[in-house]
């Protein structure tokens, strides 16, 4: 039994699933036209742009992106102490009538997703929303789904999944600590 | 932190905390919905013994934008032009359950006393206190210095910073040395000999006497009201003497570095201590001081009233 940490994604398995879901995007979206890709912060904002790039390679043209913080709009802020905020940049053009991506690191109770639907809500009124999540670790606690998914991963509650990005953590891993194997 | 009582319990990282989150919160002003749900069904009392305009506006906006619940007391019209005591007004707003209350008073000390006395269980803030403190002001001043000479990021390192005029009565005056002081900036204070408050030696700042000395050796300069209501004394033979010698007109602009700014907590009075030219002038940013107001304010009710009571318990 490994009970320290095993990793379940390396950095060419990272870097094949945001290829393959940028594919997904813009065949679901029969092109990119119209399409806003806005990250969670912190490790989601990185994913957008990746994602974004690839769409770039793919489709020829550049895709809005931009980052929404959920912070102001969690459900759980009294739980803890007050945090810091984090950038929110929409890209000029706004998201009306668009079809915004949300992208996050680990899709886990739902509840930062719900946030940023909030959060959208005050932005403005996107066509469509759709969800993309590097890893799906289950455990969902609010009906929610995501569209795109790179890993589905099934996980115990004690157990932690941790994403590490290149342009954050120095280097690509998907990992999971703790809990038994 | 629990309250807000002054500039000087505000350490570097603290400080830094409530402008990069003020800097965050900015960004809803250009939005369409400028609202946040974080502080839905909390309760914001401004207690307010003297006259304000900007301070009190300022304050409420900044708990409206939150979704906070405002209630506005001013002193006049209340229980308390009938002679209540400040414990018994407290004891009413813990009653109806106050989670903040924003307090200006004309007596230095009144919010710490409110702070400390175990009336109310609620976060103060301190919104100016007699010839005391105006953290608040201070942080929106750090804001603008900060957004116009180092980017809008991290502290005021190197920055120099002339606060002139009624150093004496001035609780702007003495926030802003703590604070600016904290973050790295280096401050004079520029006023004759009777409008320094005793003690200004101890300050953690340089002391001038001359105006055109100072100006050209500074990023940023501070113009503050000479605050007649407060005085019962002469303290200079006449307005016009005081103005030539400590008013910021066309001439004295001229002293400054090119990149310099000029600040005014307001309200002011042109021809005294600030010419209108200068007033209406482009390196005058007071407009945009009371527009910072608005997020610094923002910042520090979410940072008081947005996380788990500090008292440990959890609170849902």
């Amino acid at each position: 039994m490994d009970s320290a940490r095993s990793v379940v994604l390396d950095a060419g398995d990272i870097g094949r699933a945001i290829r393959r879901i940028a594919h997904e995007v813009v065949e679901r979206n029969k092109g990119a036209a119209d399409l806003v890709l806005l990250g969670i912060p912190t490790r989601g904002v990185f994913l957008a742009r990746r994602i974004a790039a690839a769409i770039e390679s793919i489709e020829g043209d550049a895709v809005a992106v931009g980052a929404i913080d959920v912070t102001l709009y969690r459900d759980d802020l009294r739980l803890r102490p007050a945090r810091a905020l984090e950038p929110t940049a929409i890209p000029t053009g706004g998201i009306d009538d668009k079809v915004v991506v949300l992208i996050d690191d680990v899709l886990f109770s739902g509840r930062t997703v719900r946030s940023a639907l909030d959060a959208l809500n005050d932005i403005g009124r996107p066509r469509a929303v759709q969800l993309a999540a590097l890893v799906d670790r289950g455990h969902r606690e609010l009906p929610i789904r995501a569209d795109y998914v790179g890993k589905n991963l099934p996980t115990a509650l004690a157990e932690q999944v941790r994403v590490r990005l290149i342009e954050f953590d120095d280097f690509d891993e998907v990992t999971i600590d703790g809990g038994a194997r | 932190m629990r309250h807000l009582l002054s500039a000087g319990d505000l350490d570097v990282d603290s400080a830094c905390l409530i402008l990069d989150t003020a800097a965050q919160l900015a960004s809803v002003t250009d939005r369409t919905v400028k609202k946040f749900p974080t502080l839905r069904g909390r309760t914001v009392v401004n207690l307010f013994f003297e006259d304000s305009t900007r301070t009190r506006i300022s304050f409420e906006i900044a708990a409206k934008r939150l979704s906070a619940d405002v209630i506005n007391f001013a002193a006049k019209g209340s229980s308390v032009s009938k002679g209540e005591s400040l414990k018994d007004t407290a004891l009413t707003l813990e009653a109806v359950g106050a989670d903040a209350v924003v307090i200006r008073h004309g007596s230095s000390g009144a919010p710490h006393r409110l702070a400390t006395a175990g009336w109310i269980q609620g976060s103060v803030i301190n919104a100016g206190d007699g010839t005391h403190e105006h953290p608040t002001q201070a942080l929106l001043d750090a804001f603008t210095i900060r957004h116009h000479l180092r980017d809008g990021t991290g502290d005021l390192a190197g920055v120099r910073v002339a606060i002139v005029g009624d150093i004496l009565h001035s609780r702007v005056a003495r926030s802003n040395v703590l604070l600016l002081r904290t973050l790295g900036a280096y401050v004079t204070v520029v006023a004759p000999p009777t409008l320094l408050p005793y003690g200004v030696s101890q300050w953690p700042c340089a002391v001038s006497y001359d105006l055109d000395e100072v100006l050209p050796h500074v990023d940023a300069v501070m113009m503050l009201r000479v605050q007649s209501e407060r005085m019962h004394a002469a303290y200079f033979p006449s307005v016009n003497e005081y103005s030539r010698r400590y008013g910021l007109d066309v001439r004295r602009m001229g002293l400054l570095p090119p990149h310099a700014i000029v600040l005014h907590p307001g309200p002011m009075n042109r021809g005294m201590e600030i010419s209108a030219d200068v007033a209406d002038g482009e390196r005058a940013v007071m407009v945009e001081q009371v527009a910072n107001g608005v997020s610094i304010r923002m910042a520090v009710l979410y940072l008081l009233l947005g996380g788990m009571a500090d008292d440990g318990k959890k609170e849902i």
